[in-house]
């Protein structure tokens, strides 16, 4: 496969440009952690990890802006040494599909909307970018959005280019918002609920004064325990957190189920295994579905008979999915939890037939394909990875 | 604004014969003394009557209307309660204005997914009033909340004194309804947290009305915090509050508001709500902790100590809920309290880096002194979101002129520290014309196309946000690489 690797502004305008010139394809890429995800496309990759490096980082402002081609761990280390964090947890997909750690870079979290646990109470990544530097399809270099964590100024791109899979343009800098890490953190869990169960436990404890900052569900056939386990996380200051507790030992009491609190190291790594799916690592096919907290159960009835397995994350609000059963089921089941199901990891042959997004309505597609062609009139980012009717890329 | 198209100022009874045959009764407004009270928003130095006022009451005559206006050629200007602050509502002479007032109804409350679901005419106060019962509350709350509606909010991106913790509008909602401009009606988002495709959704919210009209939305709710206490605080100086700013968020501490007022602020609210601010301070900080009462009490004395650490003169916590809400009472009456010593003010919505406070204060101090113009300041801190008012009387001929190019060097300087335009208030009318002092030409082209591809025959609210709109065409077809046009034979619009 050939790769162009420009290192500035200039020359990645010249490369995208010339790609324009020539009906030439361009793939976006960081440290190719999510490449088998969508359709396997033999087109020529634009490397972006020479835009990397810390740009600005005054930890008082609570911003940071970096170059889009920086890794991940880079990002996430410099922010633990003042004690700061991207509260939306990002992570490296590169071990769910037998590559090594530590390449990803934190433009490639951002385009593909990585987000981990800590999206249920603290935001996606969408909720975290606030501005970006980059070239679109135009070959022209523009910013959308602003250093500052409070501005309506004109429309908000940095919203669009969050989860826009390097269709759109090639962001050159981001600057996130950052939040201080919480000083203390604690982990609650009941063993043994059924899904039923655990999405009732877990809907009161995100409805009760406890805060909980995270919620998830490891079905007994998954998890190194032999029950299954529901657990709540609660961070803040040591205190609050303290009284946090008690009060959900108190909501969770009447749910039958052994509860205790999960100790320091093992509540780290349980949280590690949930953002990673280290549980469904082994699958050969693996879903994510999104949809209401209240959707997760219905997904799980219709799929689990059938030889599904799975867990939750965001309170329910999240199915990761290991099943290897028709991809039109698994989706309408999704749709009518209220959600949708994307594909993240299957064989090449079923990639190169099933969408790795959810097919939204035709108005919805061709309202998409239109923003697309807005930043990238040739469609020089659509290589076919996505499977997309409208554009017939 | 763009001059009225004398076309359709002819075309009007037909115009409005059209629309009546969509909304019955009295959803169309057409005499000119009814038209008077939607000539303008929340930006009442700009007024102008509508063409006619269409009111519909359900998402199919919303869509039926601009189908007709598309298919005719006639533009729309869409208009929640009219709060707004920068003249996003602000009719035009030749376009239907586009009121969503009629929308009121809650149509699903769900708290075990923690949503609800509305139309846009429901106010922003009426949907923590709808889930407060089972403790539960919408987390943006602009002060206008009491009257502004939840579709304007979605379009403004509205944020509110709370929202350091519990973000913007966009943070809060997972979906809406939308009528495109030509009648098509999508959905964007849902009742779940990501969208499964690109983020439109993210896009609308903060759109001011010129991509599509929203009929519905999902807002998430949140479990009500046990307890909520306040902290009094008053600094010999500017330079200590910001500095007492910045060690709060240091330490880790987000409040859910922080706020701060300059001496001419803090006089001018205690004259007006009599809350018992000091005034012998030169910044007066609000901030605000909520959750259970063990987080509170230890927050409340972690403020504490950093206040004091940073020369605070008076420290006062609020011992009940009266008392923390008298704390609010004279920040929350800042406004009417400067309309009390000067004829007219405007107000700015400038954002900075928080850093920057101390400079950009004196900054704004000495252009105060060489403009003649006193200003009066208060502040979101936590978040670098300034609103300096600028106190004129519009019956001295010139003072208004002084006073907007005052105002347009306040936010010149916020762009020029780093920081944005407007960080709550939208740009609209106002302050579109500066929109360039912070956006290239090519990032303006980049944001035109999007609107291009929702709008293409640009019939929705224009004049807004934009300096010119230039046709999509235009901007389609016009690829500019390294100043060689190509085609260059070719005669151009």
């Amino acid at each position: 496969m050939h790769v162009l690797a420009p290192t500035t502004p200039d020359d990645l305008c010249a490369v995208i440009s010339d790609a324009a010139r020539s009906g030439m394809r361009l793939t976006i890429s960081g440290g190719g952690s999510k490449s088998d995800i969508g359709k396997p496309c033999d087109v020529t990759r634009l490397d972006m990890r020479g835009f990397a490096g810390v740009i600005d980082y005054d930890p008082a402002e609570l911003v940071l802006t970096v170059g889009a081609g920086t890794p991940l761990a880079e990002v996430e280390s410099l922010l633990a040494e003042r004690r700061q964090m991207l509260a939306f947890e990002p992570w490296d997909h590169g071990p769910l599909f037998g590559k090594l750690a530590g390449a990803t870079t934190i433009g490639g979290v951002i385009a593909a909307g990585v987000a981990g646990p800590g999206r249920l109470a603290k935001g996606g990544a969408r909720d975290h970018l606030l501005r970006f530097e980059a070239v679109s399809g135009r070959g022209e270099r523009f910013v959308g959005g602003a250093k500052v964590v409070k501005n309506v100024t004109g429309y908000d791109v940095p919203k669009l280019m969050a989860g826009s899979w390097g269709r759109l343009a090639a962001m050159t800098q981001v600057t996130l918002k950052v939040l201080p890490s919480p000083r203390a953190s604690a982990t609650m869990v009941i063993e043994g609920l059924s899904s039923v169960q655990a999405h009732a436990a877990m809907t009161q404890a995100m409805g009760s004064h406890a805060e909980v900052s995270a919620a998830a569900h490891v079905p007994a056939a998954l998890g190194a325990e032999e029950r299954s386990m529901t657990a709540l996380r609660i961070e803040g200051f040591e205190p609050s957190v303290a009284a946090r507790c008690t009060l959900l030992l108190d909501v969770l009491r009447d749910h039958g189920g052994t509860l205790y609190k999960l100790a320091a190291m093992q509540a780290k790594s349980f949280w590690r295994s949930v953002r990673e799916v280290a549980p469904l690592m082994d699958s050969a096919t693996l879903w994510r579905i999104c949809v209401p907290p209240s959707g997760g159960c219905a997904v799980v009835a219709a799929l689990e008979p059938l030889g599904a397995r799975w867990l939750f994350d965001w309170a329910g609000g999240l199915v990761w999915l290991a099943f290897d059963g028709e991809a039109e089921h698994i989706r309408r089941i999704a749709e009518r939890a209220g959600g949708h199901a994307m594909l993240i990891r299957a064989p090449a042959a079923t990639r190169a037939v099933v969408p790795a997004h959810h097919p939204p309505s035709f108005p919805v597609a061709a309202l998409e394909a239109r923003v697309r062609r807005a930043f990238d009139p040739q469609g020089i980012f659509e290589t076919g990875r996505f499977l997309d009717p409208i554009n017939a890329d | 604004m763009p001059a009225p198209d004398a076309a359709i100022l002819e075309r009007r009874d037909e115009i409005v014969a059209a629309l009546r045959g969509i909304v019955s009764g009295e959803g169309v407004i057409s005499e000119p003394n009814e038209l008077k009270p939607y000539e303008s928003d929340g930006l009442t130095a700009y007024r102008q009557p509508p063409l006619v006022v269409v009111l519909p009451q359900t998402t199919a005559q919303v869509s039926a209307v601009l189908r007709w206006c598309q298919a005719n050629g006639v533009k729309v200007v869409p208009r929640g309660s009219g709060t707004s602050l920068s003249g996003g509502a602000l009719p035009l002479a030749d376009a239907v204005l586009l009121g969503l007032s009629k929308l009121t109804r809650i149509l699903d409350i769900d708290y075990a997914d923690r949503i609800a679901v509305v139309q846009p005419g429901v106010t922003n106060l009426a949907i923590t009033r709808a889930v407060e019962g089972a403790g539960f509350f919408y987390g943006p709350d602009p002060s206008s909340q009491i009257a502004c509606s939840i579709g304007g909010n979605v379009a403004e991106n509205a944020g509110g004194v709370h929202c350091l913790k519990y973000g913007l509008t966009t943070n809060n909602v997972l979906g809406v309804e939308l009528v495109m401009m030509d009648g098509e009606i999508i959905r964007l988002g849902g009742r779940q947290l990501d969208p499964a495709g690109l983020d439109l959704l993210g896009v609308i919210v903060g759109s001011e009305g010129l991509l599509g009209v929203v009929t519905e939305v999902t807002v998430r709710i949140l479990p009500r915090p046990e307890t909520a206490r306040a902290v009094l605080v008053g600094f010999p100086s500017v330079e200590s509050a910001g500095r007492c700013v910045a060690d709060v968020i240091a330490q880790g501490i987000i409040p859910a508001g922080m706020e701060m007022m300059d001496r001419p602020a803090v006089h001018a609210a205690e004259a007006f709500a009599k809350v018992g601010y000091p005034l012998d301070v030169e910044a007066l900080m609000i901030v605000e902790l909520d959750g259970p009462s063990a987080e509170c009490d230890h927050l409340i004395e972690e403020v504490e100590r950093i206040a004091r650490a940073n020369e605070a003169v008076m420290v006062r916590v609020s011992r009940n809920d009266a008392e923390r809400l008298a704390f609010w009472a004279g920040r929350k009456a800042a406004f009417p309290a400067v309309g009390r010593i000067s004829p007219d003010y405007y107000c700015m919505d400038g954002t900075i880096p928080r850093r920057r406070l101390p400079d950009v204060l004196k900054r704004i101090a000495d252009m105060s002194t060489s403009y003649g113009l006193r200003v009066v300041n208060v502040f979101h801190a936590g978040d670098g979101n300034l609103h300096p008012m600028i106190l004129y009387d519009a019956n001295q001929p010139g003072e208004l002129e002084r006073t907007e190019a005052f105002g347009n060097d306040i936010l010149r300087l916020c762009v020029e520290v780093g920081g944005v335009l407007t960080g709550e208030h939208g740009v609209g009318v106002e302050k579109r014309d500066l929109m360039p002092v912070m956006f290239s030409a090519t990032d303006l082209s980049h944001q035109q196309q999007v609107k291009c591809a929702f709008d293409p025959d640009l019939l929705l609210n224009p004049g807004k946000v934009f300096p010119t709109l230039h046709r999509c065409a235009e901007l389609g077809r016009v690829h500019v690489h390294r100043g060689e046009l190509p085609f260059p034979e070719l005669p151009r619009f």
